[in-house]
Protein backbone atom coordinates (compact mmCIF):
# COMPACT_ATOMS: atom_id res chain seq x y z
CA UNK A 1 0.00 0.00 0.00
CA UNK A 2 2.77 2.07 0.94
CA UNK A 3 3.67 1.59 -2.94
CA UNK A 4 0.66 3.00 -4.34
CA UNK A 5 1.27 5.98 -1.81
CA UNK A 6 4.47 7.04 -2.95
CA UNK A 7 3.19 6.22 -6.42
CA UNK A 8 0.79 8.67 -6.48
CA UNK A 9 2.92 11.23 -4.83
CA UNK A 10 5.26 10.87 -7.07
CA UNK A 11 2.71 11.31 -10.07
CA UNK A 12 1.58 14.41 -8.29
CA UNK A 13 5.23 16.17 -8.09
CA UNK A 14 5.86 15.23 -11.51
CA UNK A 15 2.68 16.89 -12.68
CA UNK A 16 4.18 20.24 -10.88
CA UNK A 17 7.58 19.68 -12.84
CA UNK A 18 4.90 18.79 -16.54
CA UNK A 19 3.50 22.07 -16.14
CA UNK A 20 6.72 23.87 -15.27
CA UNK A 21 8.48 21.84 -18.09
CA UNK A 22 5.79 23.16 -20.37
CA UNK A 23 6.94 27.03 -19.71
CA UNK A 24 10.26 25.35 -20.98
CA UNK A 25 9.81 23.35 -24.34
CA UNK A 26 7.19 26.12 -25.15
CA UNK A 27 9.58 28.66 -25.47
CA UNK A 28 12.34 26.51 -26.45
CA UNK A 29 10.09 25.43 -29.20
CA UNK A 30 9.11 28.80 -30.80
CA UNK A 31 12.01 31.38 -29.63
CA UNK A 32 14.61 28.28 -29.28
CA UNK A 33 16.37 29.73 -26.15
CA UNK A 34 16.16 28.07 -22.97
CA UNK A 35 14.57 30.51 -20.41
CA UNK A 36 16.41 29.96 -16.93
CA UNK A 37 14.57 32.82 -15.27
CA UNK A 38 11.38 30.20 -15.67
CA UNK A 39 12.38 28.78 -12.39
CA UNK A 40 11.93 31.49 -10.28
CA UNK A 41 8.91 32.93 -12.34
CA UNK A 42 6.97 30.28 -9.73
CA UNK A 43 8.81 31.67 -7.26
CA UNK A 44 7.03 35.04 -7.78
CA UNK A 45 3.72 33.09 -8.37
CA UNK A 46 3.73 31.74 -4.90
CA UNK A 47 4.80 34.89 -3.38
CA UNK A 48 1.91 36.69 -5.31
CA UNK A 49 -0.69 34.14 -3.75
CA UNK A 50 0.80 34.14 -0.28
CA UNK A 51 0.72 38.36 -0.46
CA UNK A 52 -2.90 37.59 -1.09
CA UNK A 53 -3.71 34.98 1.25
CA UNK A 54 -1.95 35.82 4.24
CA UNK A 55 -1.60 39.68 4.33
CA UNK A 56 -4.83 41.06 2.25
CA UNK A 57 -6.56 38.17 3.59
CA UNK A 58 -7.27 37.11 -0.46
CA UNK A 59 -9.64 33.91 -0.20
CA UNK A 60 -7.43 31.42 -2.15
CA UNK A 61 -8.84 31.12 -5.86
CA UNK A 62 -8.28 35.21 -5.49
CA UNK A 63 -4.56 34.79 -4.59
CA UNK A 64 -4.41 32.15 -7.06
CA UNK A 65 -5.90 34.78 -9.91
CA UNK A 66 -3.45 37.37 -8.76
CA UNK A 67 -0.35 35.19 -9.32
CA UNK A 68 -1.71 34.26 -12.87
CA UNK A 69 -1.86 37.49 -13.86
CA UNK A 70 1.55 38.90 -11.98
CA UNK A 71 3.27 36.07 -13.70
CA UNK A 72 1.54 36.49 -16.91
CA UNK A 73 2.66 40.20 -17.23
CA UNK A 74 5.93 39.53 -15.70
CA UNK A 75 6.89 36.95 -18.51
CA UNK A 76 5.83 39.25 -21.10
CA UNK A 77 7.73 42.17 -19.64
CA UNK A 78 10.80 40.18 -19.26
CA UNK A 79 10.58 38.98 -22.74
CA UNK A 80 10.28 42.54 -24.06
CA UNK A 81 13.11 43.63 -21.96
CA UNK A 82 15.67 41.09 -21.78
CA UNK A 83 15.40 38.80 -24.99
CA UNK A 84 13.70 40.77 -27.08
CA UNK A 85 16.41 42.92 -28.29
CA UNK A 86 19.00 40.19 -28.60
CA UNK A 87 16.25 38.09 -30.73
CA UNK A 88 19.62 38.53 -33.25
CA UNK A 89 22.57 37.97 -30.77
CA UNK A 90 24.06 34.63 -30.78
CA UNK A 91 22.43 32.01 -28.41
CA UNK A 92 25.13 32.15 -25.68
CA UNK A 93 24.56 36.18 -25.27
CA UNK A 94 20.29 35.13 -24.45
CA UNK A 95 20.94 31.80 -22.42
CA UNK A 96 23.69 34.32 -20.10
CA UNK A 97 20.58 37.23 -20.15
CA UNK A 98 18.12 34.42 -18.85
CA UNK A 99 20.71 33.10 -15.85
CA UNK A 100 21.14 36.97 -15.19
CA UNK A 101 16.98 37.93 -15.10
CA UNK A 102 16.89 34.35 -12.66
CA UNK A 103 19.55 36.14 -10.38
CA UNK A 104 17.79 39.21 -10.68
CA UNK A 105 14.13 37.72 -9.61
CA UNK A 106 15.99 36.13 -6.58
CA UNK A 107 17.63 39.30 -5.50
CA UNK A 108 14.35 40.95 -6.01
CA UNK A 109 12.56 38.45 -4.17
CA UNK A 110 15.23 39.09 -1.24
CA UNK A 111 15.08 42.49 -0.79
CA UNK A 112 10.82 42.57 -0.85
CA UNK A 113 10.11 39.63 1.19
CA UNK A 114 13.66 39.01 2.86
CA UNK A 115 15.41 36.20 3.73
CA UNK A 116 13.56 34.31 6.35
CA UNK A 117 10.90 31.26 5.31
CA UNK A 118 7.26 31.84 4.64
CA UNK A 119 5.14 29.18 5.51
CA UNK A 120 2.18 28.96 2.83
CA UNK A 121 -1.26 28.11 3.34
CA UNK A 122 -2.39 25.45 1.18
CA UNK A 123 -4.64 27.09 -1.23
CA UNK A 124 -6.68 23.56 -0.94
CA UNK A 125 -8.46 23.10 2.30
CA UNK A 126 -10.20 19.97 3.88
CA UNK A 127 -9.05 16.79 5.43
CA UNK A 128 -6.95 14.44 3.58
CA UNK A 129 -8.82 11.55 1.74
CA UNK A 130 -8.95 7.94 3.71
CA UNK A 131 -9.03 5.13 1.28
CA UNK A 132 -9.11 1.19 2.38
CA UNK A 133 -9.79 1.91 6.02
CA UNK A 134 -7.15 4.54 6.59
CA UNK A 135 -4.28 2.68 4.88
CA UNK A 136 -4.10 4.89 1.84
CA UNK A 137 -3.52 8.69 2.78
CA UNK A 138 -4.12 11.34 -0.35
CA UNK A 139 -4.52 15.15 0.45
CA UNK A 140 -7.11 17.32 -1.50
CA UNK A 141 -3.91 19.36 -3.02
CA UNK A 142 -2.43 16.11 -4.33
CA UNK A 143 -5.80 15.40 -6.60
CA UNK A 144 -6.38 18.64 -7.92
CA UNK A 145 -2.79 18.82 -8.94
CA UNK A 146 -2.87 15.71 -11.24
CA UNK A 147 -6.66 17.13 -12.06
CA UNK A 148 -4.87 20.88 -13.18
CA UNK A 149 -2.02 19.13 -14.94
CA UNK A 150 -4.39 17.01 -16.77
CA UNK A 151 -6.94 19.75 -17.84
CA UNK A 152 -3.79 22.04 -18.85
CA UNK A 153 -2.18 19.30 -20.95
CA UNK A 154 -5.75 18.85 -23.05
CA UNK A 155 -6.09 22.74 -23.09
CA UNK A 156 -2.36 23.29 -24.41
CA UNK A 157 -3.29 20.38 -26.72
CA UNK A 158 -5.96 21.85 -28.25
CA UNK A 159 -4.71 25.05 -28.61
CA UNK A 160 -1.44 24.77 -30.10
CA UNK A 161 -3.40 21.85 -32.67
CA UNK A 162 -6.75 23.66 -33.73
CA UNK A 163 -6.62 27.33 -32.97
CA UNK A 164 -5.44 29.68 -35.60
CA UNK A 165 -3.41 31.63 -33.04
CA UNK A 166 -1.77 27.86 -32.27
CA UNK A 167 -1.16 27.24 -36.00
CA UNK A 168 0.54 30.36 -35.80
CA UNK A 169 2.65 29.10 -32.90
CA UNK A 170 3.68 26.29 -34.98
CA UNK A 171 4.82 28.27 -38.29
CA UNK A 172 6.76 30.71 -35.93
CA UNK A 173 8.32 27.72 -34.52
CA UNK A 174 9.63 26.26 -38.05
CA UNK A 175 10.31 29.37 -39.78
CA UNK A 176 10.06 32.95 -38.37
CA UNK A 177 10.90 34.56 -41.60
CA UNK A 178 8.52 32.79 -43.70
CA UNK A 179 5.71 33.03 -40.54
CA UNK A 180 6.20 36.69 -41.11
CA UNK A 181 5.56 37.10 -44.72
CA UNK A 182 2.57 35.16 -44.23
CA UNK A 183 1.02 37.90 -42.44
CA UNK A 184 2.19 36.56 -38.43
CA UNK A 185 3.49 39.10 -35.99
CA UNK A 186 6.43 36.83 -34.71
CA UNK A 187 7.08 39.70 -31.90
CA UNK A 188 3.27 39.09 -30.75
CA UNK A 189 3.35 34.95 -31.21
CA UNK A 190 6.35 34.98 -29.06
CA UNK A 191 5.00 37.22 -26.43
CA UNK A 192 1.92 34.83 -26.38
CA UNK A 193 4.31 32.21 -25.79
CA UNK A 194 5.88 33.99 -23.03
CA UNK A 195 2.20 34.75 -21.70
CA UNK A 196 1.13 31.17 -21.70
CA UNK A 197 4.36 29.48 -19.60
CA UNK A 198 4.13 32.38 -17.40
CA UNK A 199 0.87 32.08 -16.37
CA UNK A 200 1.24 28.17 -16.61
CA UNK A 201 4.32 28.49 -13.78
CA UNK A 202 2.19 30.54 -11.62
CA UNK A 203 -0.12 28.14 -11.08
CA UNK A 204 2.78 25.66 -10.51
CA UNK A 205 4.15 28.11 -7.93
CA UNK A 206 0.66 28.36 -5.95
CA UNK A 207 0.52 24.11 -6.02
CA UNK A 208 4.50 23.34 -5.02
CA UNK A 209 3.91 25.44 -2.21
CA UNK A 210 0.91 24.20 -1.18
CA UNK A 211 2.38 20.66 -0.94
CA UNK A 212 5.49 21.61 -0.05
CA UNK A 213 4.54 24.85 2.29
CA UNK A 214 8.03 26.41 2.47
CA UNK A 215 8.30 29.59 0.61
CA UNK A 216 12.11 31.45 -0.14
CA UNK A 217 13.47 33.76 -2.38
CA UNK A 218 15.16 30.80 -4.12
CA UNK A 219 12.06 28.39 -3.69
CA UNK A 220 11.51 28.06 -7.85
CA UNK A 221 15.30 27.35 -8.54
CA UNK A 222 15.65 23.59 -7.84
CA UNK A 223 12.10 22.72 -9.05
CA UNK A 224 12.95 24.87 -12.11
CA UNK A 225 16.03 23.14 -13.23
CA UNK A 226 13.87 19.45 -12.15
CA UNK A 227 11.12 20.84 -14.91
CA UNK A 228 13.94 21.58 -16.96
CA UNK A 229 15.40 18.29 -17.09
CA UNK A 230 11.93 16.50 -17.20
CA UNK A 231 11.43 18.85 -20.66
CA UNK A 232 14.99 17.58 -22.11
CA UNK A 233 13.80 14.15 -20.81
CA UNK A 234 10.65 14.09 -22.34
CA UNK A 235 12.28 15.78 -25.51
CA UNK A 236 12.52 19.40 -25.99
CA UNK A 237 10.09 21.34 -28.02
CA UNK A 238 7.32 18.42 -27.85
CA UNK A 239 4.39 19.10 -25.34
CA UNK A 240 3.46 15.69 -24.57
CA UNK A 241 6.90 15.06 -24.37
CA UNK A 242 6.95 17.44 -21.41
CA UNK A 243 3.98 15.33 -19.95
CA UNK A 244 5.89 12.03 -20.06
CA UNK A 245 9.14 13.55 -18.97
CA UNK A 246 7.53 15.56 -15.75
CA UNK A 247 5.92 12.76 -13.84
CA UNK A 248 8.48 9.82 -14.80
CA UNK A 249 10.93 12.63 -12.85
CA UNK A 250 8.55 12.92 -9.96
CA UNK A 251 7.62 9.18 -10.25
CA UNK A 252 11.33 8.56 -10.05
CA UNK A 253 12.27 11.11 -7.43
CA UNK A 254 9.66 10.12 -5.16
CA UNK A 255 10.52 6.52 -5.55
CA UNK A 256 14.27 7.23 -5.16
CA UNK A 257 13.36 8.84 -1.65
CA UNK A 258 11.27 6.28 -0.45
CA UNK A 259 13.56 3.26 -1.26
CA UNK A 260 17.38 4.38 -1.84
CA UNK A 261 17.83 7.10 0.25
CA UNK A 262 16.70 10.94 0.71
CA UNK A 263 19.71 12.59 0.26
CA UNK A 264 20.84 10.73 -2.95
CA UNK A 265 17.35 11.54 -4.69
CA UNK A 266 18.38 14.15 -6.88
CA UNK A 267 21.69 12.67 -7.89
CA UNK A 268 19.29 9.79 -9.24
CA UNK A 269 17.29 11.61 -10.92
CA UNK A 270 19.64 12.84 -12.94
CA UNK A 271 21.91 10.06 -13.49
CA UNK A 272 18.77 9.22 -14.86
CA UNK A 273 18.51 11.62 -16.97
CA UNK A 274 22.43 11.58 -18.31
CA UNK A 275 21.70 7.67 -19.02
CA UNK A 276 18.65 8.82 -20.99
CA UNK A 277 20.36 11.16 -22.95
CA UNK A 278 23.13 8.57 -23.83
CA UNK A 279 20.92 5.99 -25.12
CA UNK A 280 17.87 8.75 -26.99
CA UNK A 281 19.69 12.02 -27.82
CA UNK A 282 16.55 13.75 -28.58
CA UNK A 283 14.94 12.95 -25.65
CA UNK A 284 12.06 10.00 -25.11
CA UNK A 285 9.47 11.63 -27.49
CA UNK A 286 12.05 13.87 -29.13
CA UNK A 287 12.34 13.92 -33.15
CA UNK A 288 15.74 13.22 -34.38
CA UNK A 289 16.02 15.53 -37.50
CA UNK A 290 18.63 14.22 -39.67
CA UNK A 291 20.42 16.78 -41.68
CA UNK A 292 20.16 16.57 -45.87
CA UNK A 293 23.29 16.05 -47.39
CA UNK B 1 -1.88 55.68 -61.16
CA UNK B 2 -0.16 52.38 -61.57
CA UNK B 3 -0.62 49.39 -58.84
CA UNK B 4 2.91 48.79 -57.45
CA UNK B 5 5.72 52.12 -58.17
CA UNK B 6 9.36 51.71 -57.23
CA UNK B 7 11.40 55.04 -57.61
CA UNK B 8 15.14 55.15 -57.89
CA UNK B 9 15.57 52.05 -55.25
CA UNK B 10 18.59 51.09 -53.92
CA UNK B 11 20.34 49.18 -51.65
CA UNK B 12 23.95 48.08 -50.05
CA UNK B 13 25.34 45.69 -47.69
CA UNK B 14 28.38 47.27 -46.96
CA UNK B 15 30.47 48.50 -50.00
CA UNK B 16 28.15 46.15 -52.59
CA UNK B 17 25.75 48.40 -54.15
CA UNK B 18 23.53 45.34 -54.68
CA UNK B 19 20.60 46.88 -56.52
CA UNK B 20 20.95 50.77 -58.27
CA UNK B 21 18.42 53.27 -59.48
CA UNK B 22 16.03 50.28 -59.93
CA UNK B 23 12.34 52.02 -61.38
CA UNK B 24 9.76 50.14 -62.27
CA UNK B 25 5.78 50.42 -62.88
CA UNK B 26 3.17 47.62 -62.38
CA UNK B 27 -0.22 48.32 -63.92
CA UNK B 28 -3.44 46.28 -61.91
CA UNK B 29 -3.69 42.91 -63.69
CA UNK B 30 -0.37 43.12 -65.05
CA UNK B 31 1.40 40.27 -65.44
CA UNK B 32 5.31 40.98 -65.13
CA UNK B 33 8.53 39.32 -65.30
CA UNK B 34 11.73 40.40 -63.71
CA UNK B 35 14.51 38.60 -65.44
CA UNK B 36 18.08 38.46 -65.60
CA UNK B 37 21.84 36.83 -64.82
CA UNK B 38 22.71 34.93 -61.57
CA UNK B 39 23.26 37.08 -58.92
CA UNK B 40 21.81 40.41 -60.51
CA UNK B 41 19.92 40.83 -57.62
CA UNK B 42 16.27 40.10 -58.56
CA UNK B 43 15.52 38.60 -55.42
CA UNK B 44 16.93 41.33 -53.33
CA UNK B 45 14.64 43.26 -55.11
CA UNK B 46 11.77 41.35 -53.74
CA UNK B 47 12.85 41.05 -50.45
CA UNK B 48 13.18 45.08 -50.22
CA UNK B 49 8.98 44.92 -51.90
CA UNK B 50 8.24 42.62 -48.78
CA UNK B 51 9.87 44.22 -45.95
CA UNK B 52 12.82 41.67 -45.28
CA UNK B 53 15.24 44.46 -46.72
CA UNK B 54 15.14 47.77 -45.97
CA UNK B 55 16.27 49.69 -48.99
CA UNK B 56 19.00 52.60 -48.37
CA UNK B 57 17.47 55.10 -50.99
CA UNK B 58 14.65 55.04 -53.35
CA UNK B 59 10.78 54.87 -52.94
CA UNK B 60 8.00 51.72 -53.11
CA UNK B 61 4.22 52.59 -53.50
CA UNK B 62 1.38 50.19 -53.38
CA UNK B 63 -1.91 52.06 -54.87
CA UNK B 64 0.16 54.94 -53.62
CA UNK B 65 0.80 54.00 -49.89
CA UNK B 66 4.30 53.95 -49.06
CA UNK B 67 5.95 50.46 -47.98
CA UNK B 68 9.40 51.72 -47.07
CA UNK B 69 10.28 50.78 -43.23
CA UNK B 70 6.82 49.10 -42.64
CA UNK B 71 7.67 45.41 -41.10
CA UNK B 72 6.70 42.66 -43.37
CA UNK B 73 3.76 40.90 -41.66
CA UNK B 74 2.42 44.43 -42.42
CA UNK B 75 3.15 44.26 -45.83
CA UNK B 76 1.37 41.34 -45.91
CA UNK B 77 -1.85 42.84 -44.34
CA UNK B 78 -1.68 45.50 -47.07
CA UNK B 79 -1.85 42.78 -50.13
CA UNK B 80 1.67 41.79 -51.11
CA UNK B 81 2.29 38.03 -50.94
CA UNK B 82 5.23 35.66 -52.15
CA UNK B 83 6.63 32.40 -52.72
CA UNK B 84 10.22 31.83 -52.42
CA UNK B 85 12.84 30.17 -54.60
CA UNK B 86 13.96 27.78 -52.40
CA UNK B 87 10.95 26.11 -51.18
CA UNK B 88 10.10 27.69 -47.50
CA UNK B 89 6.71 25.49 -46.76
CA UNK B 90 6.15 24.54 -43.28
CA UNK B 91 7.23 21.28 -43.42
CA UNK B 92 5.81 19.12 -40.52
CA UNK B 93 2.97 21.35 -40.38
CA UNK B 94 0.06 19.98 -42.62
CA UNK B 95 -1.07 20.78 -45.94
CA UNK B 96 -4.35 22.24 -44.65
CA UNK B 97 -2.62 24.20 -41.91
CA UNK B 98 0.17 25.31 -43.99
CA UNK B 99 -2.86 27.42 -45.67
CA UNK B 100 -4.47 28.65 -42.74
CA UNK B 101 -1.56 30.58 -41.63
CA UNK B 102 -2.09 32.51 -45.11
CA UNK B 103 -5.39 33.35 -43.62
CA UNK B 104 -3.86 34.18 -40.24
CA UNK B 105 -5.06 37.87 -40.35
CA UNK B 106 -8.17 37.08 -42.50
CA UNK B 107 -10.42 35.52 -39.13
CA UNK B 108 -9.76 37.28 -35.84
CA UNK B 109 -11.24 35.72 -32.39
CA UNK B 110 -9.62 36.91 -28.97
CA UNK B 111 -7.52 34.50 -26.81
CA UNK B 112 -10.02 34.23 -23.75
CA UNK B 113 -13.02 32.70 -26.87
CA UNK B 114 -10.67 30.09 -28.03
CA UNK B 115 -9.01 28.97 -24.44
CA UNK B 116 -12.48 28.15 -23.37
CA UNK B 117 -13.98 27.13 -27.22
CA UNK B 118 -17.06 29.48 -27.39
CA UNK B 119 -19.73 28.88 -30.07
CA UNK B 120 -17.96 31.59 -32.20
CA UNK B 121 -14.99 30.18 -32.34
CA UNK B 122 -15.66 27.10 -33.44
CA UNK B 123 -17.60 28.57 -36.05
CA UNK B 124 -15.07 30.70 -37.13
CA UNK B 125 -12.41 27.78 -37.17
CA UNK B 126 -14.97 25.94 -39.29
CA UNK B 127 -14.94 28.87 -41.52
CA UNK B 128 -11.20 29.15 -41.98
CA UNK B 129 -10.72 25.14 -42.64
CA UNK B 130 -13.68 26.00 -45.47
CA UNK B 131 -11.87 29.08 -46.92
CA UNK B 132 -8.56 26.83 -46.76
CA UNK B 133 -10.39 23.74 -48.65
CA UNK B 134 -11.63 26.25 -51.28
CA UNK B 135 -8.45 27.34 -51.77
CA UNK B 136 -6.66 23.77 -52.13
CA UNK B 137 -9.18 22.49 -54.50
CA UNK B 138 -8.78 25.25 -57.03
CA UNK B 139 -4.89 23.85 -57.11
CA UNK B 140 -6.06 20.28 -56.85
CA UNK B 141 -4.33 19.79 -53.31
CA UNK B 142 -7.61 19.22 -51.66
CA UNK B 143 -7.23 15.13 -51.29
CA UNK B 144 -4.05 15.74 -49.59
CA UNK B 145 -5.30 18.42 -47.55
CA UNK B 146 -3.85 16.11 -44.28
CA UNK B 147 -0.47 15.64 -45.80
CA UNK B 148 2.39 16.89 -44.08
CA UNK B 149 3.94 19.56 -46.41
CA UNK B 150 7.46 17.98 -46.50
CA UNK B 151 5.62 14.60 -48.23
CA UNK B 152 4.12 16.55 -50.96
CA UNK B 153 6.23 16.12 -54.25
CA UNK B 154 8.04 18.72 -55.62
CA UNK B 155 5.85 20.16 -58.00
CA UNK B 156 2.99 20.35 -55.17
CA UNK B 157 4.77 21.69 -52.92
CA UNK B 158 5.23 24.58 -55.10
CA UNK B 159 1.04 24.99 -55.79
CA UNK B 160 1.27 24.94 -52.29
CA UNK B 161 3.24 27.90 -51.66
CA UNK B 162 1.22 29.18 -54.58
CA UNK B 163 -1.83 28.53 -51.93
CA UNK B 164 -0.26 29.52 -49.32
CA UNK B 165 0.67 32.65 -50.15
CA UNK B 166 -3.31 33.96 -52.05
CA UNK B 167 -4.75 32.78 -48.60
CA UNK B 168 -3.38 36.49 -47.08
CA UNK B 169 -6.07 37.96 -49.96
CA UNK B 170 -3.01 39.51 -51.88
CA UNK B 171 -3.58 42.28 -54.37
CA UNK B 172 0.33 41.49 -55.67
CA UNK B 173 1.91 38.10 -55.86
CA UNK B 174 5.65 37.77 -56.35
CA UNK B 175 6.70 34.72 -57.71
CA UNK B 176 10.47 33.95 -57.05
CA UNK B 177 11.51 31.39 -59.93
CA UNK B 178 8.20 29.68 -59.25
CA UNK B 179 9.71 26.84 -62.19
CA UNK B 180 12.84 25.93 -60.89
CA UNK B 181 13.65 22.13 -60.70
CA UNK B 182 10.52 21.86 -62.75
CA UNK B 183 10.59 18.99 -66.15
CA UNK B 184 9.08 21.00 -68.91
CA UNK B 185 5.40 19.05 -68.67
CA UNK B 186 5.46 20.80 -64.83
CA UNK B 187 6.44 24.21 -66.27
CA UNK B 188 3.60 23.51 -68.98
CA UNK B 189 0.95 23.24 -65.75
CA UNK B 190 2.18 25.77 -63.78
CA UNK B 191 1.71 28.37 -66.65
CA UNK B 192 -1.64 27.40 -67.06
CA UNK B 193 -1.99 27.73 -63.08
CA UNK B 194 -0.43 31.32 -62.95
CA UNK B 195 -3.03 31.99 -65.57
CA UNK B 196 -5.51 30.84 -63.62
CA UNK B 197 -4.81 32.23 -60.30
CA UNK B 198 -4.62 35.33 -62.26
CA UNK B 199 -7.89 35.21 -63.85
CA UNK B 200 -9.99 33.41 -60.66
CA UNK B 201 -8.12 36.00 -57.63
CA UNK B 202 -7.75 39.06 -59.50
CA UNK B 203 -4.05 39.55 -58.83
CA UNK B 204 -1.43 41.17 -60.23
CA UNK B 205 1.53 39.40 -60.50
CA UNK B 206 5.55 39.64 -60.74
CA UNK B 207 7.82 36.99 -61.31
CA UNK B 208 11.49 36.09 -61.40
CA UNK B 209 12.18 33.34 -63.73
CA UNK B 210 15.17 32.15 -65.79
CA UNK B 211 12.76 29.63 -67.92
CA UNK B 212 12.55 31.66 -71.45
CA UNK B 213 9.79 29.39 -72.34
CA UNK B 214 7.70 30.76 -69.38
CA UNK B 215 8.82 34.19 -69.27
CA UNK B 216 8.06 34.54 -72.79
CA UNK B 217 4.89 32.66 -72.69
CA UNK B 218 3.14 34.42 -70.21
CA UNK B 219 4.67 37.82 -69.09
CA UNK B 220 2.94 41.00 -70.68
CA UNK B 221 6.21 43.10 -69.86
CA UNK B 222 9.52 42.26 -68.70
CA UNK B 223 12.33 44.20 -67.04
CA UNK B 224 15.47 42.84 -66.97
CA UNK B 225 17.90 43.28 -64.22
CA UNK B 226 21.84 42.74 -64.57
CA UNK B 227 24.49 43.90 -61.76
CA UNK B 228 21.68 45.85 -59.81
CA UNK B 229 20.87 47.70 -62.63
CA UNK B 230 18.08 47.99 -65.40
CA UNK B 231 19.94 46.66 -68.22
CA UNK B 232 16.14 46.91 -70.25
CA UNK B 233 12.54 46.90 -70.15
CA UNK B 234 9.80 46.10 -72.44
CA UNK B 235 7.43 43.22 -73.71
CA UNK B 236 9.40 39.94 -74.09
CA UNK B 237 9.75 39.99 -77.81
CA UNK B 238 11.46 43.36 -77.42
CA UNK B 239 13.53 42.52 -74.47
CA UNK B 240 14.71 38.93 -75.76
CA UNK B 241 15.64 40.44 -78.91
CA UNK B 242 17.80 43.03 -77.32
CA UNK B 243 21.60 42.93 -78.27
CA UNK B 244 22.43 44.09 -74.93
CA UNK B 245 20.26 41.60 -72.95
CA UNK B 246 21.32 38.43 -75.19
CA UNK B 247 25.14 39.40 -74.17
CA UNK B 248 24.07 39.73 -70.34
CA UNK B 249 23.10 36.21 -70.48
CA UNK B 250 25.15 34.86 -73.11
CA UNK B 251 28.11 37.04 -73.02
CA UNK B 252 30.02 38.00 -75.90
Amino acid sequence: MSFLNHLINGISLGSIYAIIALGYTMVYGIAKMLNFAHGDVIMVGGYMCFCATTYLGWPPIAGVLLAVVVCTVLGVVIERLAYKPLRMAPSLAVLITAIGVSYFLQNAALLIWGSSTKSFSSVVGGDPIQLFGGQLTITRVTIVTIVACIVIMIALTLFTGKSKMGTAMRAVSEDKGAAQLMGINVNTTISLTFAIGSGLAAIAGVLLCSAYPTLLPTTGSMPGIKAFTAAVFGGIGSIPGALLGGILLGVIEIFAKAYISTQLSDAIVFAVLIVVLLVKPDGLLGKRVSEKV
Amino acid sequence: MAMLEVTSLGISFGGLRAVDELSMKIEEGGLVGLIGPNGAGKTTVFNMLTGVYRPTDGGIRLDGQNLIGKKPHDICKMGVARTFQNIRLFANLSVLDNVKTGLHNEITYTLAESLLHLGSYRKKEHAMDGRAMELLDVFGLGSVADYKAANLPYGKQRKLEIARALATDPKLLLLDEPAAGMNPNETEELMETIELVRKKFGVTVLLIEHDMKLVSGICEYLYVLNFGRLLAEGTPSEVLKNPEVVTAYLGE
